[in-house]
């Protein structure tokens, strides 16, 4: 919590320069999985394989929800022989992995991105089309 | 005169653009027309009505008393499914934020060039390749985004949506990625119930020689047709992985068959994805909160104020004018599908480009070559 009130004062005290967006990687069909080229525009701020291993493990998290396998299948055929009234008190293997992302992007945020002046925005905010990275301006670095 | 800052909760669905509308707080997602959805409720409850109250007790005493609890449980099966598809989310896509929406516009710059004057720049779309198949991405001048294969613009909902099968006015919504699966199940469990009905009341007649079944025999004749047709229709379509969209436009038909880069070429496979594949979230947040702060002036009386907070009715219908285009029902039976693209001409236009070489357009004169 403490972290977040910090990236809130910093926000106030800095203004955003620009803001970059990863956008998906359709190569392996219409499956949730974002780029890993690392943009230009983050080049002085953070490294290469810093920015690759998150959108990576971003991109596993995304397969793991989205995998077809016998725990979907499972789920499936339980939730239409209940008519699907079972997703009222259950969650789905889906949220809860959506869940999993939200504490991860957290958790890279507070520890890697945060401090180098970056935001990583959750992409289910955006519709899951794209990775939004705002770049904050380093104003203690202009003084 | 002091002014007094009122700070009300106003939630995301009252913002998104498009032409749906919601019920329940959010909850409820519905296309604008819905005559046509009242139409079905009527059809479905009222010959099931009809069916318990005249030809079930005569059949469950004098033939099985399991045959009404069997219909029960259909009708309520078929109900839970024509809801679910009718009120929930089919899989719009957000549109983009400014920021976004400029800088996919900077980066479509980048990639023409210079366009010397007079002439019209080239048309929006990205190349992917996809299973060693080249797929070609349009550009959505209403949402501001490049579409994801296998999306679509409603221009009766005035969304992108994910896995576009069709707009159904049956049920009242469109049908796409995160609905798809309850639509076939109800269009199955209906076909079932019809057939279920109409095998019985044909026994009743048979049995009784009642008038009033007659008539339930003539609704489920018409509508046997038609469902079947359709359940067999989708049928099809899910055994090779195809939407209603992409078999219509013949996107993997014709000189293209055999190459639906989705497909996994295994029908029990093709099967097991749609109808048993994971449930996909919303990525419209309905329910969330938008902290809205409004200053008035404090002249006003309370109840006035009151009366502002309040004024979010359950159904809230949208700023757009009405669309003039109906939901166009096709010729063979109740095909139901209106895959209609958005027309550009409509709304302003971005910058860069003119909707004339609208992507379509220039696929369209490819395939003529």
């Amino acid at each position: 919590m403490a972290e977040t009130h910090s990236l809130q004062d910093m926000r106030q005290q800095t203004a955003i320069t620009a803001k970059v967006f990863i956008q998906r990687d359709y190569s392996s069909g219409t499956m949730c999985q974002f780029q890993t080229k690392f943009p230009s525009e983050l080049e002085n701020r953070i490294d290469k394989q810093q920015f690759e291993e998150t959108v990576r493990a971003l991109n596993n998290m995304y397969a793991e929800a989205e995998k077809l396998g016998s725990q979907s299948y499972i789920e499936g055929c339980l939730a239409c022989l209940t008519a699907y009234t079972v997703f009222l008190c259950m969650e789905t293997h889906y949220e809860k992995v959506l869940k999993k992302i939200a504490k991860y992007i957290q958790e890279q945020n507070d520890k890697i991105y945060a401090p180098r002046g970056l935001l990583l925005t959750d992409p289910i905010e955006r519709g899951l089309r794209v990775v939004e990275i705002t770049i904050f301006e380093d104003r203690s670095l202009t003084r | 005169m002091s002014a007094v800052m009122i700070t009300r909760k106003v939630r995301k669905w009252e913002k998104l653009p498009g032409k749906n509308t919601f019920c329940c707080d959010g909850r409820v997602m519905m296309a604008r027309q819905k005559g046509v959805f009242y139409l079905t409720l009527f059809l479905i409850a009222g010959t099931c009505a009809l069916f318990f109250a005249f030809e079930c007790p005569y059949l469950a005493v004098h033939l099985c008393p399991a045959i009404p609890v069997f219909a029960a449980l259909l009708f309520l099966f078929v109900m839970a499914m024509l809801l679910r598809t009718s009120f929930s989310d089919p899989g719009v896509l957000p549109r983009a934020l400014p920021e976004e929406a400029t800088f996919i516009e900077m980066e479509i710059e980048a990639a023409n060039g210079n366009v010397p004057a007079g002439q019209r720049p080239p048309p929006r779309i990205r190349n992917v390749q996809i299973n060693n198949q080249i797929v070609k991405l349009k550009y959505c001048y209403t949402c501001k985004i490049f579409r994801p294969p296998r999306a679509s613009h409603c221009s009766i909902c005035d969304n992108c949506v994910d896995r576009f099968d069709h707009h159904c006015p049956w049920v009242g919504n469109c049908v796409g990625k995160r609905n798809y699966r309850y639509f076939y199940l109800f269009t199955l469990s209906l076909s079932l119930l019809t057939i279920y009905i109409f095998t019985f009341d044909i026994v009743h007649v048979v049995m009784r020689k009642y008038p009033l079944t007659v008539l339930e025999v003539l609704v489920c004749f018409f509508t046997l047709w038609s469902v079947v047709g359709l359940t067999g229709f989708h049928t099809y379509l899910i055994s090779l992985n195809q939407t209603t969209n992409e078999d219509i436009k013949g996107s993997w038909s014709g000189k293209n068959r055999g190459q639906n880069p989705y497909s996994h070429k295994n029908i029990i496979k093709n099967c097991c994805e749609v109808l048993c594949g994971p449930t996909y979230p919303s990525v419209l947040d309905r329910r969330g909160l938008l902290q809205e702060d409004s200053t008035l002036v404090s002249s006003m009386t309370m109840s006035t104020v009151v009366y502002l907070q309040k004024t979010t009715a359950p159904l809230i219908p949208n700023e757009h004018t009405p669309d003039d285009a109906k939901p166009s029902i096709a010729s063979s039976a109740e095909k139901s599908a209106s895959p209609k693209e958005e027309h550009p001409a409509a709304t302003k236009f971005p910058p860069l480009a003119s909707p004339e070489t609208d992507a379509e357009t220039s696929i369209a004169k490819e395939r003529a070559h």
